[in-house]
C-alpha cells in the first residue's frame, strides 16, 4: 500500500540540511511525483539539531515521516545520525557524514556525553550505517560547502531519481562558477555506494 | 504551473491572485514568510507594523477604504490584536479582510500553544482551515469572497506544520477580477459607541447565521464515503495524518470550521457506525459535535497537548481498538547528548549576559534570541512571558520591595518597539528603581532579520525615519540613558554597576549589530595559546560554539580549549573571562604567514 518513499535528512543548524532537502524535493517534483517536505525553521541557524522530512510518491498525505518509517536517513553529522536512528525502518540505510560536531553545551552535560564512536553505537542498535567521508573529500576538492553535494551524490544511489535530474536541480541551486566542482562532488559521492 | 510552496508562500501567492493590494504584519514564527513573500510581488503595498494590534488597525483602515487586505501574525499576536478584532466583527467592512493566524502546536518557537480556532468563534469570525499548501492557496481567494459576501473579517488558520511544509501547488498566472470600491462614511456601521454598537451586535449574529447556511453547502466541506463502520470528522493537517492511517474509513473533512455545518455533521454521523473526531490541541470540533447531541470519540484518545504526528495518532487509535495503517514502529529515541540552539558566535547578547552575571543582578527577560540566555551555561533570566513583559515584571519586583539585588529588564530593539514603550512609561511614572537594557542589534533577529521602526528601513526596502531610542527614553522622562557597545566589556560592566546606583529607572542601550542580519559581520578569529590554558572552563561557560574542548590536558588535569577559526568572530567575550589570559588575537606575523 505504501508507495511513498521517506527520506529523513538530519544535521546541525548551518550545515545545509534544509538546502539538501529542497534539492531532493525539487528533483522528485521534476519527475512528476507528489512531494511533501517538512521541517521547523527558527532555530536552524543557531547551532541546534535540524531535521527535514521529504516524502514522495504517487500521492502523499502526511507531511511527516512516521517514527520507524524512514527508508533512508542522510545524516550530516555522526551524533545526529544516532539521535534520529530510531526513525529508520528495519531495512533502511543510514548514510552518515564522517564528522563530529561536539555541542558547546556538552561540557555542562551531567548525563549523556558525546559518544567516542558513534558508528559503533549505530551498529549496536543493529542499524545499517554507511560512513561517507564527505567532509574530508570536500576539503580535498577545496571547498567545505561541497560536502552537501557529495552527500546528495551518495543518497542518489538509494533513490530512483535519474542522475540527470539530480544534476539539473543542483546546478540551478549553486553559483555558476562552481557547477563543474559540484558535478565532481556529486560523482565522488555516488562512488561511495554501489 | 506546479511549484513546491510552503503554506506561508501559498498564502502570499494566493492573496496576490485574489487581488489583495495591502498587507500588514508583525514578524512571528511561523507566520513571518507570508509578508516576506508577498512584499516581493508586483503592484502591492506591504509593511511591517510595530505590533499586531497596529497591523489590524491599519488593515481595518485599508479594508474600509476599499482595498482587499491581508493581515498575518503568529497565534499569540492575535492576543495583542484582540481589541480591534473583537469589535471589527460588529462593524464589518467594505473590501475583504483576512487575518492569517499561524498557530504553533508543540511550541516549536512560542511561549504557549493556544488554539486560535476558539478565538475565531469568540470574535465571530468565519474560520478556514487548509490542510496543505494547495488548499491554503485556494482558500485565501475563498476567504476574501466570504469576507465581502458576509461583511465580516475572516480568519484563515495555519499551523507550524502547514506554514513550514512545502507541498505541490498549481500556481495560476492571472489575478482574479475584483470589484472596485471606495470609502464611504457610515457612522452607524463604523462608530462603535453604545447606541450604534448594540444593533451591530445583533447584525453580527444575523450575518453569522448566513455564514452557517454557506457552511452547509460550501465546496470546502467534503464528505468522502468509504467503509461505513468508521467515520472521521477532521480539519487542517490532522486530516492528512488521519487519511493516511485510516485509508478505508469515511471522512467528513471540514475546511470552514466556524460556523460548523450542523446539518452536514448530523447527516454524516447517521451514515457511519462509529464516529471519531480527530483534531490537534483543543476539542474544538468535538465539543460542538456533542452539543448537537451526537455521540463521538475525540480527546478521549488524542491528546490536547502538542502536535499530532503519524506515530502519535497510530498509538492513540490503538488505545480505542482501531488498527491504523502505520508502517513505522513508535519507538523512543536513544538518550543522546542534546544539541540545544545557542547564541551565535560573536552575538553581543552574550557580552550583555556575561557582564550581568558578573554583577549578580536579578534579570527579567523578554521574547527574542536573548531568551536563550535562560538556559545553561548562561542561566541568567528569571522570566519570559510575552512581548514587552520584561519591563513590567521588573517594575513589579522592584515595587514589591523585598529584593536586595539590582533589578534588570532585558529587551530587544524590535520587542521594545512592539510592546516595551508603555512599560518604560510605567517605570518612569511610578519611579521604579530598575535598569532596562535595550539589547539593540538593529534587526528582528529571532524571526530571520526583519526591519522595524528603529532600523530606518521598511519591508519594501524604502528609507524610513529612524526611531531613536535615546531621544525616546529621554522624552518619556528617563533621566539616565547610556548608549554603549556591550563588546567593550570593561566599560559596559562599569556602566551597568553605575546604573544600579541611580534613583529611578535607568536605560542602557546596548548597541551592536546582529552577527547574521542584515549582513554577516566580518570575522577576525582569536586563538588559544595552549601553554597558558589551564582548562578551567570559564570560557566554555559563555556558551559559544566556536570554543571546542581538546583531548590535551592541562597541568591540573583539565581538558584544554581550542577555538574553531571558521566560527570565531573575535568578539573577545571568552577572552574577558579567561583568567590566565590564554585567548588572544594571533600575532601580526602569524596572520601574515597564513
Amino acid at each position: 500500500m505504501n508507495s511513498v518513499t521517506n527520506v529523513l535528512i538530519v544535521g546541525v543548524g548551518g550545515q545545509g540540511v534544509i538546502l539538501a532537502s529542497e534539492i531532493l524535493a525539487e528533483a522528485a517534483l521534476k519527475i512528476g511525483l507528489d512531494v511533501k517536505k517538512s521541517e521547523v525553521h527558527g532555530m536552524a541557524q543557531r547551532g541546534g539539531a535540524v531535521s527535514s522530512h521529504v516524502r514522495f510518491g504517487s500521492e502523499v498525505h502526511s507531511p511527516l515521516i512516521g517514527v520507524g518509517d524512514a527508508d533512508v536517513i542522510l545524516a550530516f553529522e555522526a551524533l545526529e545520525a544516532l539521535r534520529w536512528a530510531h526513525c529508520a525502518n528495519r531495512d533502511a540505510t543510514i548514510l552518515v557524514n564522517d564528522m563530529r560536531l561536539v555541542p558547546p553545551t556538552a561540557f555542562a552535560s551531567k548525563g549523556t556525553k558525546y559518544p567516542d564512536d558513534p558508528f559503533a553505537e549505530l551498529e549496536k542498535l543493529g542499524r545499517r550505517a554507511i560512513k561517507i567521508p564527505a567532509d574530508e573529500v570536500s576539503r580535498e576538492l577545496g571547498n567545505v560547502r561541497l560536502a552537501n553535494t557529495i552527500l546528495l551524490g551518495s543518497l542518489s544511489q538509494r533513490l530512483e531519481i535519474p542522475v540527470t535530474v539530480w544534476l539539473e536541480t543542483i546546478e540551478a541551486r549553486v553559483p555558476k562558477k562552481t557547477i563543474a566542482l559540484n558535478r565532481e562532488a556529486f560523482e565522488r559521492g555516488r562512488a561511495f555506494l554501489q | 504551473m506546479k511549484k513546491l510552496l510552503s503554506g506561508d508562500e501559498a498564502v502570499a501567492f494566493g492573496a496576490w491572485r485574489a487581488g489583495v493590494k495591502f498587507a500588514s504584519a508583525y514578524p512571528g514564527t511561523p507566520s513571518t514568510e507570508i509578508l516576506e513573500t508577498f512584499a516581493r510581488l508586483p503592484g502591492i503595498y506591504a509593511e511591517w507594523a510595530p505590533n499586531e494590534k497596529v497591523a489590524v488597525e491599519v488593515g481595518i483602515g485599508s479594508a474600509l477604504a476599499g482595498v482587499r487586505t491581508l493581515v498575518a501574525m503568529k497565534h499569540v499576536g492575535v492576543n495583542v490584536a484582540a481589541d480591534p478584532l473583537m469589535t471589527f466583527t460588529y462593524t464589518g467592512l467594505n473590501a475583504g479582510f483576512v487575518l492569517v493566524s499561524a498557530d504553533d502546536p508543540e511550541m516549536h518557537s512560542s511561549q504557549n500553544e493556544q488554539d486560535n480556532r476558539i478565538f475565531a468563534r469568540f470574535a465571530g469570525m468565519p474560520l478556514l482551515e487548509p490542510s496543505d499548501s494547495q488548499e491554503a492557496y485556494d482558500y485565501i481567494a475563498y476567504a476574501f469572497d466570504l469576507s465581502e459576501k458576509f461583511d465580516l473579517p475572516v480568519m484563515l488558520r495555519l499551523t507550524t506544520r502547514l506554514a513550514h511544509s512545502k507541498t505541490v501547488v498549481d500556481v495560476q498566472e492571472e489575478t482574479l477580477e475584483v470589484a472596485q470600491r471606495t470609502f464611504r462614511r457610515d457612522i452607524k456601521k463604523y462608530v462603535m459607541m453604545p447606541i450604534f454598537a448594540i444593533p451591530r451586535h445583533r447584525a453580527l449574529l444575523e450575518r453569522l447565521a448566513s455564514v452557517q447556511e454557506e457552511s452547509e453547502r460550501s465546496s470546502v466541506q467534503n464528505i468522502e464515503m468509504q467503509d461505513s463502520e468508521l467515520g472521521v470528522i477532521t480539519s487542517g493537517v490532522a486530516y492528512q495524518y488521519a487519511r493516511e492511517l485510516l485509508s478505508t474509513a469515511s471522512f467528513l473533512k471540514l475546511g470552514l470550521t466556524n460556523p460548523l455545518p450542523a446539518e452536514m455533521i448530523r447527516h454524516f454521523a447517521q451514515r457511519v457506525k462509529r464516529l471519531l473526531v480527530i483534531e490537534e490541541l483543543e476539542p474544538y470540533l468535538e465539543e460542538q459535535v456533542r452539543a448537537l447531541g451526537i455521540e463521538c470519540e475525540g480527546k478521549k484518545f488524542t491528546s490536547r497537548l502538542g502536535e499530532l504526528t503519524p506515530e502519535r495518532l497510530a498509538v492513540a487509535l490503538e488505545k480505542v481498538g482501531i488498527k491504523a495503517a502505520f508502517a513505522g514502529t513508535p519507538t523512543e529515541p536513544l538518550p543522546t547528548l542534546g544539541r540545544p540552539p545557542v547564541l551565535c558566535p560573536g552575538c553581543a547578547h552574550r557580552a550583555v549576559f556575561t557582564a550581568l552575571k558578573a554583577t549578580g543582578a536579578h534579570v527579567f527577560g523578554d521574547i527574542g534570541c536573548y531568551t536563550l540566555a535562560a538556559l545553561p551555561p548562561l542561566e541568567m533570566l528569571h522570566t519570559c512571558f510575552c512581548m514587552g513583559a520584561s519591563i513590567g515584571n521588573a517594575v513589579g519586583v522592584a515595587k514589591a520591595g523585598n529584593s536586595l539585588k539590582p533589578i534588570v529588564a532585558v529587551i530587544g530593539d524590535s520587542t521594545f518597539v512592539h510592546s516595551g514603550i508603555t512599560g518604560l512609561v510605567e517605570a518612569v511614572y511610578n519611579d521604579a528603581r530598575i535598569t532596562i537594557i535595550i539589547v539593540d542589534n538593529g534587526t528582528t533577529a529571532m524571526t530571520g532579520g526583519q526591519d522595524h521602526p528603529a532600523t530606518g528601513k521598511t519591508l519594501m526596502g524604502i528609507e524610513a525615519t529612524r526611531l531613536d531610542f535615546e531621544t525616546l527614553c529621554k522624552a518619556v522622562g528617563v533621566k539616565h540613558v547610556w548608549r554603549l557597545n556591550p563588546l567593550k566589556l570593561d566599560d559596559f560592566e562599569k556602566s551597568l554597576r553605575g546604573s544600579f546606583l541611580v534613583e529611578g529607572p535607568a536605560v542602557i542601550i546596548a548597541e551592536h549589530p546582529c552577527q547574521l542580519y542584515p549582513i554577516r559581520q566580518e570575522r577576525v578569529p582569536m586563538v588559544v595559546e595552549a601553554e597558558f590554558c589551564n582548562g578551567c572552563g570559564a570560557c566554555l561557560r559563555v556558551g559559544c560554539s566556536a570554543l571546542l574542548v581538546t583531548g590535551e590536558l592541562s597541568s591540573e588535569g583539565l581538558p584544554k580549549v581550542t577555538i574553531d577559526s571558521e566560527l570565531c568572530t573575535g568578539c573577545e567575550v571568552c577572552a574577558w573571562v579567561c583568567k590566565p589570559v590564554a585567548i588572544k588575537f594571533p600575532a601580526a606575523e602569524e596572520v601574515m604567514n597564513e
